[in-house]
């Protein structure tokens, strides 16, 4: 489903991706982690088409991205930090995003699902910080594309939310779709990846089931098992 | 009885008045073919009845007192010979001629007609085409050039003559004529008590009126349009200049009025609008500029040289580029009570007069005056800070050359 | 594109500042002609007034709402929609606005006070067409600022200091290489170097209206070409449309090559 190759990046002097390459089949739910910095919005960006890279090929569905914009058609994004227009009403801003995409949508079930109803109304500037995250979810989810990616899905969610977050990605899972995920909440992770692409200084260090991590830091608990990768390599 | 008596009385007198002054008819099918051949035969103070036709004629002399009167404008060509008619005698009429082809000659003025030492002559509703000099007066007074309409074609102006031309000529009335396409429109030169009114003077090379040398002389309510210059005074005294309108004439040396070596004149009532400098003054001095309107001139005035005691009052200066530019430091003028468009001062005392004094003069002006294509920067943020600045603290314009009782509304 | 400029444009038409700007401008227009009762002069006034306020007001505007809407960006940039599309519809919609303003603002204080019977009407034309120019051309090079630095107080710095610079220093520096050089020919020069800033493109324009007399003074060949014939005309409407054109493509050629 997605192809990289040799994928590099510099922004001004901090190289933060050195030759990366990645190979996502179709299906299943990826979560890319990686300490801070490493590059993991930036390759999401760079997939997106948001950041152009500067040496190196993405393919998504199997064809080159390269100053196209198409294939976002099919592509579901939540940005990591939900700013919207502040002075757009919530109804306003679906009606927006729906009248751009010009895609069959179902956002109905997804506003009752996360108790927006009454928000619907009011302009985006005087939400919480909470209630914007889930009209960020919502506006991720409405559409049926074969690729979702969640920038930091969980932020700013309440348990209720969450839970529902995690159902809604689980279904998706089922439909046949690929979702990729970053997260610092390692639980959440553990929970629903079933992939871990692990992000190291602009490359990937690891890529496997969270069976195959834990084997190979020799640790019995995921979250160590993270921070093992990273201590280690620091030591070293 | 009575009655026919008197009837018979009157009939005498008419029937002898006839015989004192004949009406001869010239025409091509007449006995008298020709107007030279008309006039040889005319005994004074006859009337040579010209009718419709085209009489191909030049130099014809009019040497006894004589009415030459047109029937439906019949045409005379000259056919580029020479001069057409000349005047010799006093008391001669030339009425309602169509004038055409005058010969053009670089050592000789040949006029349309030409008046020479000759008193109480009259020309009027005379067309003139394709000409060279139009109606030159040389040495005659006390006559009248009325109504005429001169259309020249003039290209160059060293082979093209004036429309009215005065020489030495005293107490002539030059009203309604209109002159185009020509030299001068209407030249004076050594000519006084001249009144020249109503006459619309148009497209002409160089001036629309010329004053040379002749004082005492009065024009009102003339139109000048769209000529080299409108009118020139030069080198005169005692001109009054009442109500006439100044229009467009546009050009490196365009001015509406042009002023040289002139004093004590009077400019009262007229309008200068839209000439690149509406007057232009050069040493002249006791001149009072008063009631005038200058109406979106590039120069409403451009004083140059040394110019003294002139007053201006009650003027309009309505959107010109620039009001007023002096090329001195001095200022012995005075400006008085004007109402400016450009004036931004309040009214505190509501008396009709602004409290705060007006500068006419921008350092701008100064700058175009030392380097021209500077106009380009004309109405400019950084030339409106550097006038505003000027206007604070006078530093290259006279300190005194200011409007202390600036108008709030334009004089009527 | 056109959804993104309808997107921006009512974004706009809601907030607060264009409110301001237009009621601004519908006070100024009532303002000039009903207390002054005189055209010609309403339409001189107004002339100083849409040089110099018009770019500084589109620089402004350009660079804050570039700014502002950074978040609308970025969610734009994630959906299906060409770069391109999206800058230019958000340029366009604020530009659309900002000229919307300042025509109607203008526009009907001198409609109620009867300009089509007026001669001005020609004068007034020709000031809202510049000024829409203006607020197209300071619009680009906004966004093109605003594109260029990622920080909001250095691309508002330089936003001002390119208006500062083309409403006022241009014209001290020009001045000045004029009197310099005041013994060359220097009417092709100086004709140039108005071609190089819109804010004096602009200004030529109206002068070709109000002060022809004035213009017509200089005795220069090029000059008389240029300022008696309908040249000085085509040339300088050329010339804005270059201006208009030129940052706008530069626009978009960058915002192809950004990273969000």
């Amino acid at each position: 489903m997605i192809q990289v190759e040799n994928l590099h990046k510099k922004f001004s002097k901090n190289q933060v991706l050195t030759g990366l390459d990645l190979n996502i089949q179709e299906g299943g739910i990826f979560a890319i982690l990686g300490p801070n910095g490493s590059g993991k919005t930036t390759l999401i960006k760079i997939i997106l088409g948001m950041v152009i890279a500067d040496k190196g090929t993405v393919s998504v569905f199997g064809k080159h991205i390269k100053n196209k914009w198409k294939y976002r058609q099919e592509i579901e994004y939540l940005p990591q930090i939900a700013n919207f227009p502040g002075n757009l009403r919530v109804k306003e801003l679906i009606r927006m995003i729906k009248d751009l995409r010009q895609q069959p949508c179902e956002e109905k079930r997804l506003i009752e699902l996360f108790g927006l109803q009454p928000f619907m109304d009011k302009k985006l500037a005087t939400l919480s910080g909470g209630t914007k995250q889930k009209v960020n979810i919502v506006l991720a989810f409405m559409f049926n594309s074969p690729l979702i990616i969640l920038d930091e899905p969980t932020t700013g969610l309440d348990p209720a939310a969450l839970i529902s977050l995690k159902e809604l990605i689980q279904k998706e899972k089922q439909e046949g779709k690929t979702i990729l995920i970053t997260s610092h909440i390692m639980q959440f992770v553990e929970e629903v990846a079933d992939e871990i692409v692990y992000l190291l200084e602009g490359k990937i260090y690891f890529k496997g089931g969270i069976s195959e991590l834990m084997e190979k830091t020799a640790q019995t608990n995921f979250e160590h098992a993270i921070a093992a990768i990273a201590t280690k390599k620091s030591n070293a | 009885m009575r009655y026919l008596n008197g009837l018979l009385v009157i009939i005498i007198m008419f029937s002898g008045h006839c015989l004192s002054a004949e009406t001869i008819s010239v025409c091509s099918t007449c006995k008298i073919k020709s107007i030279k051949e008309g006039i040889k035969t005319a005994a004074e103070f006859d009337t040579l009845l010209i009718k419709k036709g085209t009489y191909k004629e030049f130099n014809i002399l009019i040497d006894k007192p004589l009415t030459l009167l047109g029937e439906n404008f019949p045409i005379i060509d000259g056919e580029d010979q020479g001069e057409i008619i000349r005047v010799t005698a006093d008391n001669v009429t030339i009425d309602g001629l169509f004038i055409i082809n005058v010969g053009t000659s670089y050592t000789s003025d040949y006029a349309a007609i030409r008046v020479v030492k000759s008193e109480n002559f009259i020309i009027q509703n005379i067309v003139l085409e394709k000409l060279f000099f139009g109606i030159y007066l040389e040495k005659s007074n006390n006559g009248k050039v009325y109504h005429n309409k001169i259309i020249g074609d003039a290209v160059d102006e060293y082979n093209s003559g004036n429309g009215i031309q005065l020489w030495y000529s005293k107490n002539v009335e030059v009203d309604r004529n209109i002159v185009q396409g020509v030299r001068d429109g209407i030249y004076l030169e050594f000519s006084d008590n001249i009144t020249i009114n109503n006459n619309i003077s148009t497209n002409n090379l160089r001036y629309g009126l010329h004053f040379m040398f002749s004082n005492d002389d009065i024009y009102t309510n003339n139109t000048f349009e769209n000529n080299g210059a409108g009118v020139a005074v030069m080198f005169s005294k005692r001109i009054k200049m009442i109500g006439n309108t100044f229009r467009k004439n546009w050009g490196a040396a365009a001015f509406g009025m042009l002023l040289k070596e002139i004093n004590d004149a009077e400019i009262s009532g007229n309008t200068f609008e839209e000439n690149t400098i509406g007057i232009n003054i050069e040493g002249s001095n006791r001149i009072k500029y008063i009631n005038n309107n200058f109406i979106k001139n590039g120069w409403a005035i451009k004083v140059l040289g040394a110019c003294y005691t002139n007053t201006f009052e009650k003027n309009n200066f309505l959107y010109n580029s620039f009001d007023i530019s002096y090329n001195s430091k001095l200022n012995d003028n005075v400006f008085n009570q004007n109402y400016w468009s450009d004036y931004a001062g309040y009214d505190l005392d509501q008396n009709g007069i602004g409290d705060v004094p007006y500068r006419p003069v921008k350092l701008f002006s100064y700058i175009v005056n030392r380097t021209p294509e500077t106009i380009v920067l004309l109405r400019s943020l950084f030339m409106d800070i550097i006038d505003f600045s000027e206007k604070v603290s006078p530093v290259f314009t006279p300190d005194n050359l200011l409007d202390a009782n600036p108008l709030m509304k334009r004089t009527k | 594109m056109l959804k993104i400029l309808k997107y921006s444009f009512y974004d706009l038409m809601r907030s607060r500042w264009s409110y301001v700007y237009f009621l601004f401008y519908l006070a100024l227009g009532f303002v000039l002609l009903f207390l002054n009762n005189d055209v010609s002069k309403a339409v001189i006034t107004l002339m100083n007034i849409i040089i110099v306020l018009v770019p500084l007001i589109g620089t402004i505007f350009g660079v804050m709402y570039y700014y502002d809407s950074k978040e609308f960006t970025e969610l734009l940039l994630a959906q299906p929609i060409k770069r391109s599309s999206i800058f230019l519809g958000q340029y366009l919609g604020v530009a659309c606005s900002l000229t919307l303003s300042l025509v109607l603002g203008l526009g009907i204080p001198f409609l109620l006070y009867g300009l089509f019977k007026s001669n001005v009407i020609f004068d007034f034309s020709l000031l809202l067409v510049t000024g829409a120019f203006l607020t197209l051309i300071f619009t680009a090079i906004a966004f093109n600022i605003a594109l260029s630095n990622e920080n909001k107080i250095k691309g508002f710095g330089y936003a001002v200091l390119a208006w500062l610079f083309l409403a006022v220093v241009y014209d001290g520096l020009f001045l000045m290489s004029l009197i310099v050089f005041e013994e060359y020919p220097l009417d092709s020069f100086s004709l140039a170097a108005t071609m190089f800033n819109p804010i004096d493109l602009s200004r030529t324009l109206i002068l070709l209206k109000l002060d022809i007399s004035a213009l017509l003074g200089y005795t220069g060949a090029v000059f008389k070409e240029f300022f008696g014939t309908n040249t000085g005309l085509i040339i300088s409407i050329l010339m804005l449309l270059l201006w208009t054109v030129l940052p706008i493509g530069r626009l978009a050629y960058k915002a192809k090559r950004k990273d969000f």
